[in-house]
């Protein structure tokens, strides 16, 4: 029920969005139809028919209802840039997006609870100052230096990393299609060493978008954890003798836990933002470098596809934290 | 400041000497974007080619970039542009989502709803690619830069003074302002506001570090400020040719100075919300 409802309830916004970016995109500086003409002395008819085949020549109102049936119809327009459907673009790409955001997120997750969890055993101890340092350092630094200083570190200093371009080296020849996850891809198809490649291409450009986030979800952990270790049902767990490990990680984290899936969802959508600055650092073929390069080159199409599909990611990752606060506490109920 | 703040405040700075030194590293960073013109040793746009690409030395304390121009030079010369980009950005919002949040939390009912949702949305998205597509839109300049990272600021600071306000609406200096005839108007402007501007200033320390933050990304993926302008993202993607090469400094040291100048405002910011609300502290 509360899943349905909040789908419903999104879907205003979301049209509200389509709204939006379409009218951002429409008032673009620049006539897209002579940047796309053969050159600067392309012939006054040449420009028309692009604008034509644009729709540029119509009202602003005529184009939104005609943009707005065409994605009704799953038609995202043609991408000038590469000649291609825009969906068919995104559909290409978001895996690798995908790919590197949700691995970044596991790592930032592995890192930042237990970092959490231990502060907030030891509250004012070198631990707790520690991962407070950590924190505060962690979301100074842009994911771009950090990144460019991984690159330095890994690939020219220590020669462990890949050449930092791309999911994967030209040489390697890539595993039959299924998720989409090279890494994965790879694992079903047996290939062990294509997917040492592959893990290797992801681990830099994962690191470093997690440094950035693993200051907020540890930081809500410790906080959250801090409530629960106080929390009577933990002081009648220690007093009745239970191990400290089944307190701390059955009783007390098991409670702490919604706060970090909440937390977790709004930086889900942070890392979505910020896979713009790290797909351009490690030439990433994600949806988002796809999006800049259309938008350096006033494409229209593929940003407003970028968009819309960044709008839908969070609806969908909403609704996921909603199914994952049903699971972590069964009083709320999703029905 | 009654004495009685003056004194919780040198108490809290004493038992927390880092927010002391934010304060100090601020100031700072002040002081060289006003005087950064007279201090740096170089010329920050002149190239001197037969120097490119030198390490860090004692002539060139942050090496030379490909073009020969002196890193350090360029460096302090940013801290201008780039404090004045995320100061200039934070004071829009800060004003226009002050007004329209003490408003809308005086006021409530639908238009309260109303606004409350626009700011839900728009905090759902992805505030990055927004502005992204925002100065892509208005044009590439640096006036755009700041004027989209005013709007992706602008619904923290509604939101904030909503609820800010929301909790004040109906308390007894506010009932007493209102029973001696002050307009709904006044109410908002003369008394609410100033009441909740402390609290607005942690968040705005804060902010600044984040806004700092999203113009040196805009910059770094080609967007607002142009070279060669010495500015701190702009110098990052410059020097991110460079540094499967091993020149290091063309990227660390601007990643240094955003670090360090970020850093600063989010300390400062955590400070002040603990001398203004202890119990908050985490």
């Amino acid at each position: 029920m509360r899943a349905g409802r909040r789908l419903l309830s999104s879907l205003p916004a979301l049209f509200g969005v389509l709204v939006f970016t379409f009218l951002l995109m429409r008032v673009l500086p620049g006539d897209p139809a002579v940047f796309f003409a053969s050159g600067p002395n392309a012939g006054k008819e040449e420009i028309e028919q692009i604008r034509k085949q644009m729709g540029l020549d119509k009202s602003v109102p005529e184009q939104l209802v005609f943009y707005l049936s065409d994605i009704g119809r799953g038609n995202l327009g043609r991408s000038m840039m590469t000649g291609q459907p825009v969906l068919k673009d995104l559909r290409e790409r978001l895996p690798a997006s995908l790919e590197l955001t949700f691995t970044a997120l596991l790592i930032a997750l592995i890192a930042a609870v237990p970092l959490g969890v231990m502060a907030a055993l030891r509250p004012g101890s070198v631990v707790d100052h520690g991962v407070r340092l950590f924190c505060a350092l962690g979301v100074c630094v842009p994911t771009f230096v950090s990144g460019l200083l991984l690159i330095y570190v890994f690939y020219y200093l220590l020669g462990l990393a890949p050449d930092p371009t791309g999911r994967i080296d030209v040489f390697t020849s890539l595993p039959p299609q299924r998720t989409g996850f090279l890494s994965i891809d790879f694992l079903l198809a047996g290939d062990v060493d294509g997917w040492w490649a592959a893990c290797k291409q992801l681990i830099l450009p994962a690191v470093s978008m997690a440094l950035f986030v693993i200051a907020p979800l540890a930081r809500i952990t410790r906080a959250s954890m801090l409530v629960s270790l106080g929390s009577d049902f933990v002081r009648t767990a220690r007093s009745v003798g239970l191990s400290w490990r089944k307190v701390v990680v059955t009783y007390a984290l098991r409670n702490a836990i919604l706060p970090v899936i909440t937390i977790a969802g709004i930086v889900f959508s942070t890392m979505l933002g910020a896979n713009v600055l790290v797909e351009k650092v490690f030439s990433w073929p994600g949806v988002a470098s796809y999006a800049l390069d259309a938008l350096l080159s006033s494409d229209y199409a593929p940003v407003q596809g970028f968009v819309l599909l960044m709008a839908s990611l969070f609806v969908l990752v909403n609704l996921v934290v909603d199914i994952c606060y049903g699971i972590a506490d069964p009083r709320v109920s999703i029905g | 400041m009654t004495s009685a703040t003056l004194r919780h405040s040198v108490w809290i700075l004493r038992g927390n000497p880092l927010t002391a030194v934010a304060a100090a590293g601020v100031a700072l960073f002040v002081l060289i974007a006003i005087f950064g013109p007279w201090i740096v040793p170089y010329d920050p746009v002149v190239s001197n080619v037969s120097e490119a690409l030198l390490p860090p030395s004692a002539a060139h304390l942050a090496g030379t970039d490909q073009l020969g121009r002196d890193v350090f030079s360029r460096l302090i010369i940013a801290a201008r542009l780039d404090l004045a980009i995320a100061v200039s950005a934070v004071g829009i919002s800060f004003v226009i989502g002050a007004v329209v949040g003490a408003f809308c939390g005086y006021a409530g009912g639908k238009l309260d709803r109303g606004v409350g949702r626009f700011v839900d949305v728009m905090m759902a998205f992805p505030l990055f690619v927004l502005a992204m597509a925002m100065v892509a839109a208005l044009g590439n300049r640096i006036e755009n830069i700041v004027i989209a990272t005013a709007i992706i600021n602008l619904p923290f600071y509604i939101r904030f003074a909503r609820a800010e306000v929301n909790v004040r609406r109906n308390v007894g200096w506010v009932e007493a302002a209102r029973a001696c005839g002050e307009s709904h108007f006044s109410v908002v402007l003369r008394f609410l506001l100033p009441n909740i501007l402390p609290a607005m200033a942690v968040q705005i320390s804060l902010n600044l570090g984040w806004a700092i933050l999203n113009a040196a990304g805009l910059s770094f993926i080609g967007l607002g400020v142009k070279p060669p302008t010495p500015e701190w993202g702009i110098m990052v993607a410059e020097g991110a040719r460079f540094i499967s090469t091993g020149r290091w400094w063309l990227v660390a040291f601007p990643g240094l100075a955003l670090m360090m100048a970020v850093l600063c405002f989010n300390l400062l910011g955590d400070g002040m919300r603990d001398i203004l609300d202890p119990r908050m502290r985490t």
